[in-house]
């Protein structure tokens, strides 16, 4: 259940809107359903009074949306931000990727965001209604009674291993300042980097055989904001679309976390949208484990402007010949 | 109509993997249903519908066209077509077998797709009615009735048994080969689980989806919409609705160098994609507003306009399902056409 | 191996000619691999040619069906496809496959008629088998008025063919303009559809444009009011491609494909499509 009401978020852009210190509000839209919510740009008071929503699926990362979406907006655009939000944010402003005297970030706080595939794993298909309250309710077509779920046993894998509840950029922040987390999240990487090289390969083989190669995680993905993506060039030999062997849909996804590799905040959209659930996700966080190994921790968008490691040459970096030689063939 | 006990199931799969490859939903490692060839011991899936459609069997993501041999100036096409083998596919579900209609008015009218159409006739489907349809179904709004599947075979399932009737010459002739398992029954020994069905049906949140405003004709109408730069508004412009669509047929042809000549594949394409018209010298649909409008606008006005007033879209879900930012076609549809009816 | 006729299989094709026509387009002469046509077309109809490993295209056969010898296509280089066949030489195979699409009713609703012809630059290449088709079979249509511009007299395609045959038929008006003054032309100066207005034609004729969108839309305006009706005009279009029989659903506007239920459309047909072309 999320602390903050669906009012106080509605009340908040209603004011900002009708004061004109904002001439849209970037939010979540209903759908038909309880959980099928949309991005979405609101323009006026009462389309956010009928269709604004707030509750335990509004995963949805708004910052990469704001490169196009404010790129010729007339006045300010208020987005909210969820905690992980804020690095995605920060990390495109150091990238210059929009500007940010058109934007009025209002921090939100976040209790961690649902997975209707893991609500849907313990209830069955035919979901008629979801009630978020203290604990999620989920009334179904087939059971007599709703199946009450605890929201801590169906969050979102990135939430599950929530990195921070602080956020590192905002205008207004509408709750108390929050802190970085000590997570899990590298826990599968180091169960991945414990694999011999065949099991590993075998685990990845059958992760990304089911890729059916439809770009949704680039498209989704903060880090992935070339105007002109190489997948997108059929001179390249590696366009979007089906693969011309199954090898290629696994280079695919590692040339992918190589480029976001340094810019990647672990946002974890990757393998939130991906129709075919395969963990993307561990590729940059295996990236990210690496870096802060190699380099000292190091968490992009913490800071507008901080420059990556892999950008930024020390006299202290780790000579090449010490990661060749840290783990022999053990090296993911 | 014949039956037999669902613990006698596997029997009748061993019975029809004897002679034809057999696939059927089983659970993937990723808790999606994904179909597979059955072999001794496979599970079959309880889930509703698979991931992907199955439109895999006869319009695979991946298809290889032909083969070249170059030397100097001089070129050779290798015909790399190969004799269909027969193969079963079980548990096909009603939106799916209609939609392989839609598929067949693509591929089988002529010029016909050699491809397609021979694994078409290679392929005997045994479609099972629906138990549990999901929130995301509407297929009836297409007229497809989840407890009526076609297929060469029609198949219904109770909590103990399983009824099979054949379409066709192409269900009888499998069927006769399963005497010896199957037991004649009389023709409405499905009805009370027809009727449980109709029931559910009843009680969909997308029940009252009509096709009211969509259909051949209506481009002038809809094409010009200001609802469509709203529901494009927040698209990403990835493919995923079309590669889980059970009727989406665009695809692409390319060419690999494989080292040792040039093979010339096919693969699905999406009109979602920014290249997807793009020429040398410019773009027709130079922005995601048009892309996302000529999906919507084939499905529910152009293909109608060119095949007798079938839609091309099955209500099967899966993109309301799978969307990134769930926009889908029963959001297009409520929002630009007839008003759902309560 | 699999016997059933597949359209997307291809044949061979000899390069067997290259001509240049302009800074930017050459002209292919191609026949199979004995000798002859790779097949029979009408004007205005298409084929896929391709090279394997780069890729297949889309173009139209700009030699006359009346040429049993051999099929002629002008191309323009402009990608991947058209910049490999300008470096290839005769001699050079190449595949093809075709024919593709709805020709000019040349037979039908051309006959009898009066024509114009109108052309901007590459988009010669469609009109010259339909010219060549008229001039073929000379008495079945009336007067052959052609007004044809380009960016300048170098790039003018089938000049040599335009002066040394199409002017010097009976019955056949050329008018050339290019778009700026230059040296060794005493020709024409100006836009293919300012052009067509100072000519002023009757509306007894039926006109058939190809050329650059924006030249199709200004010639089309000035049709109009000169009292053109826009059945009486068409055109042909050029749109991405793949398949080249109606499936692949790249050419899909409204419920029209241009590979199958075009490339050539009467103007008012046009009217009736999205405008997304």
């Amino acid at each position: 259940m999320q602390t903050i009401t669906r009012q106080t978020l509605l009340d908040k852009a209603v004011s900002l809107l009708n004061s004109g210190a904002v001439t849209c509000v970037l939010g979540w839209k209903k759908g038909e359903f309880d959980y099928d919510i949309t991005p979405a740009i609101f323009r006026s008071a009462e389309d956010l009074e009928a269709n604004f929503v707030w509750n335990d699926f509004c995963g949805a990362n708004f910052s990469k949306y704001l490169v196009a979406k404010t790129d010729r907006l007339d006045g300010k655009m208020l987005v909210f931000l969820k905690p992980c939000d804020t690095y995605s944010f920060n990390q495109l402003l150091t990238e210059h990727r929009f500007d940010r005297e058109k934007v009025y970030a209002v921090g939100i706080p976040c209790e961690g965001m649902a997975d209707i595939a893991k609500i849907k794993a313990i209830t069955g298909d035919g979901i008629s209604s979801i009630a978020c309250d203290e604990k999620i309710s989920v009334t179904t077509l087939y059971a007599d009674a709703p199946v009450v779920i605890d929201s801590k046993d169906v969050l979102l894998e990135r939430c599950e291993n929530c990195k921070s509840k602080k956020h590192v950029a905002y205008d207004e922040l509408l709750c108390e300042e929050g802190e970085t987390i000590d997570s899990n999240r590298f826990d599968e990487v180091a169960r991945l980097e414990a694999m011999t090289p065949d099991e590993r390969f075998a685990f990845w083989q059958n992760e990304l055989s089911r890729c059916i190669r439809c770009n949704a995680c680039r498209d989704a993905c903060p880090a992935c904001t070339c105007e002109k993506c190489v997948f997108d060039n059929p001179k390249s030999g590696v366009e979007n679309k089906a693969p011309a062997n199954s090898f290629e849909e696994k280079l695919f996804h590692i040339i992918r976390a190589y480029h976001v590799a340094g810019r990647c905040t672990d946002c974890g959209e990757c393998s939130r949208v991906c129709p075919q659930n395969i963990p993307l996700h561990l590729l940059n966080r295996k990236f990210i484990k690496d870096i802060n190994e190699f380099y000292g921790e190091y968490q992009a968008g913490e800071e507008v402007g901080s420059r990556a490691p892999l950008v930024n040459y020390t006299q202290d970096d780790i000579e090449p010949g010490d990661v060749f030689n840290r783990g022999g063939d053990n090296n993911a | 109509m014949r039956k037999c006990s669902l613990d006698k199931l596997d029997l009748v799969f061993a019975e029809i993997a004897k002679n034809a490859e057999l696939y059927l939903p089983v659970d993937g490692s990723d808790g999606g249903a994904v179909y597979q060839k059955w072999t001794e011991g496979t599970k079959r899936s309880e889930k509703l519908n698979t991931v992907k459609s199955p439109k895999d069997f006869f319009f695979p993501q991946t298809e290889d066209l032909m083969a070249f041999k170059t030397e100097g100036k001089s070129i050779d096409v290798i015909d790399t077509r190969k004799a269909a083998e027969d193969f079963v596919v079980f548990g096909v579900r009603a939106c799916d077998v209609k939609a392989f209609d839609v598929l067949d008015r693509v591929f089988m009218v002529e010029p016909q797709d050699s491809y397609y159409t021979t694994k078409r006739e290679h392929g005997v489907i045994i479609a099972l009615a629906c138990n549990k349809p999901s929130e995301t179904c509407f297929c009836k709004t297409f007229g497809i009735d989840p407890k009526e599947p076609m297929g060469d075979i029609s198949a219904w399932e109770t909590d103990s048994e399983i009824f099979f009737k054949a379409n066709n010459e192409k269900g009888e002739a499998l069927l006769s080969k399963l005497s010896g398992l199957l037991a004649d029954c009389a023709d409405d020994a499905a009805d009370a689980q027809k009727e449980k069905i109709d029931a559910i049906m009843d009680k969909l949140p997308l029940k009252g989806l009509t096709t009211e405003g969509f259909g051949g004709g209506k481009t002038e109408e809809l094409f010009n919409r200001p609802e469509w730069a709203e529901l494009s508004e927040s698209c990403l412009g990835c493919g995923t609705c079309t590669f889980v669509c059970p009727t989406c047929q665009c695809y692409d042809i390319k060419d690999f160098n494989t080292g040792n000549g040039v093979l010339r594949y096919r693969c699905w394409d999406s009109c979602m994609y920014s290249d997807f018209t793009k020429m040398a010298h410019g773009n027709n649909r130079l922005t995601q507003k048009e892309r996302f409008r000529q999906r919507f606008m084939h499905k529910l006005v152009y293909y109608p306009e060119n095949n007798d007033g079938l839609f091309s879209c099955v209500g099967c879900g899966r993109c309301l399902a799978k969307c990134p930012i769930s926009m889908n076609i029963a959001k297009v549809m409520k929002k630009m056409g007839g008003k759902a009816s309560e | 191996m699999n016997n059933v006729a597949e359209t997307l299989i291809p044949k061979i094709g000899v390069i067997t000619d290259v001509r240049i026509d302009t800074p930017d387009i050459k002209t292919f002469r191609v026949v199979t691999r004995d000798g002859k046509k790779a097949f029979d077309h009408r004007p205005g109809q298409c084929a896929m040619l391709s090279v394997p490993g780069v890729g297949e295209a889309m173009f139209s056969i700009t030699s006359s069906p009346t040429n049993e010898e051999y099929m002629e296509f002008s191309i323009k280089k402009c990608g991947c496809v058209t910049e490999w066949l300008h470096q290839a030489e005769v001699g050079q195979e190449i595949t093809i496959r075709g024919p593709y699409g709805n020709p000019f009713p040349v037979d039908d609703v051309f006959a009898g008629k009066n024509m114009l012809f109108i052309a901007g630059g590459v988009g010669l290449a469609p009109l010259r088998s339909v010219i060549n088709y008229c001039r073929h079979y000379r008495d079945r249509y009336g007067s052959i008025d052609i007004v044809y511009g380009s960016r300048s007299k170098d790039d003018l395609l089938d000049y040599k063919e335009i002066i040394d045959e199409w002017a010097t038929d009976s019955g056949v008006n050329v008018h050339l303009t290019i778009d700026n003054a230059q040296e060794g032309w005493d020709g024409h100066v100006g836009f293919v559809p300012n052009y067509v207005k100072e000519l002023g034609f009757s509306t007894d004729k039926t006109a058939v444009l190809c050329g650059p969108p924006i030249m199709i839309k200004f010639t089309l305006e000035g049709l109009c009011a000169m009292g053109f009706d826009k059945t009486q005009i068409y055109t042909t279009l050029e749109l991405r491609m793949k398949c080249g029989v109606g499936k692949c659903g790249r050419c899909n506007v409204g419920s029209k494909y241009v590979c199958k239920d075009g490339p050539v459309f009467r103007c008012d047909e046009l009217d009736e499509l999205p405008d997304e072309y």
